[in-house]
């Protein structure tokens, strides 16, 4: 039986028909990739040119458990029951190897103004990047 | 960048400074995640191919705080200015690469977690949110931008008695609260 679960990232919360019980989380093929990207093929999870065995994460109805998911990604999972809500991390792994490249992760974020400026607009500047809270 | 938990608290700042360079506001705590960084304030250097040349490093605007950080501003001013002028090189790729902090898969659950409570918050459900922040700084307690950034999230002060006794535990098991770079 399936219920609506809020699944969040970083930048959105969607709901979401999953499968809960003790055994596995489970989510259609179709609705993975559309929330994260990564599609459900006979090689494994495939985002982009990158491919990673599924393994046994894969039903035989086709619905992908979600917990397996994560951890054949290394990806964090985590779970609250109460608010029917689940948030997939980033793997560390992933995040390691794209510090130790030097090459500086692009993002966008808003000024004050809502405007929207991009870390690679100021290619061909030396940046100083500075971090800093009210706090 | 103000990692800060909504634009308004960033924006005193922001405007009594009047400053020509971009000030962003960063509610999502992105750069926490992407450049696995764990307190403000936090500096990089990025060259003009977009290449890290200064990784991870503790700076100051001013020497205001000088005598509870221990840091001179003055310092990392110093060596900015020299490096922008081309009169200095920026640390080589292998310095650079050893000088980084990377993250660890716990640390990467606690930022999920940290995450989850963050839309918890907004969503009103405090209750909720709590376990879900306690549990971030309990996987990752040398992350400030968690135990300190979720602060104004919990109705508690960032630079009260809540902060006073976590940095004052954690000066006591023998930690630092900066950690600039060694040199």
């Amino acid at each position: 039986m399936s219920e609506m679960w809020t699944l969040v990232t970083s930048e959105s919360a969607a709901l979401v028909a999953l499968q809960v019980d003790a055994a596995r989380i489970g989510i259609r093929a179709a609705d993975l990739e559309k929330l994260t990207g990564w599609a459900t093929k006979p090689e494994g999870f495939c985002l982009g040119d990158r491919c990673v065995p599924a393994g046994d994460a894969v039903a035989a109805d086709g619905t992908v458990d979600v917990r397996r998911f994560a951890a054949r990604l290394g990806r964090p999972l985590i779970e609250d029951a109460r608010v029917k809500a689940i948030l997939l991390g980033d793997a560390a792994s992933d995040r390691a190897a794209q510090l130790q490249s030097l090459e500086a992760p692009d993002f966008e974020l808003p000024d004050l103004s809502g405007h929207m400026h991009r870390l690679s607009d100021y290619r061909g500047q030396k940046v100083l990047l500075a971090a800093y809270s009210s706090w | 960048m103000a990692l800060d938990k909504d634009p308004e608290s960033a924006r005193p700042w922001i405007e009594v400074a009047k400053s020509t360079h971009p000030s962003l506001i960063d509610t999502r705590f992105l750069l926490s995640d992407l450049y696995n960084m764990v307190n403000v304030p936090t500096i990089l250097w990025i060259d003009e191919q977009g290449r890290v040349v200064r990784p991870n490093d503790v700076a100051f605007g001013n020497n205001k705080f000088q005598e509870v950080t221990g840091i001179d501003a003055d310092v990392h001013k110093a060596a900015l200015r020299a490096w922008v002028k081309g009169e200095k090189s920026a640390f080589p790729e292998d310095k650079a690469r050893s000088m980084q902090s990377l993250p660890t898969a716990e640390h990467e659950e606690a930022r999920a977690e940290f995450a989850l409570g963050r839309w918890l918050a907004a969503e009103g459900q405090l209750d909720a949110a709590e376990p879900h922040f306690v549990r971030a700084g309990e996987l990752a307690p040398e992350d400030f931008n968690i135990r300190r950034g979720s602060m104004p999230m919990r109705n508690k002060d960032p630079m009260g008695p809540d902060f006073f006794k976590m940095a004052g535990d954690w000066a006591a098991a023998g930690n630092k609260y900066y950690l600039p770079l060694p040199e």
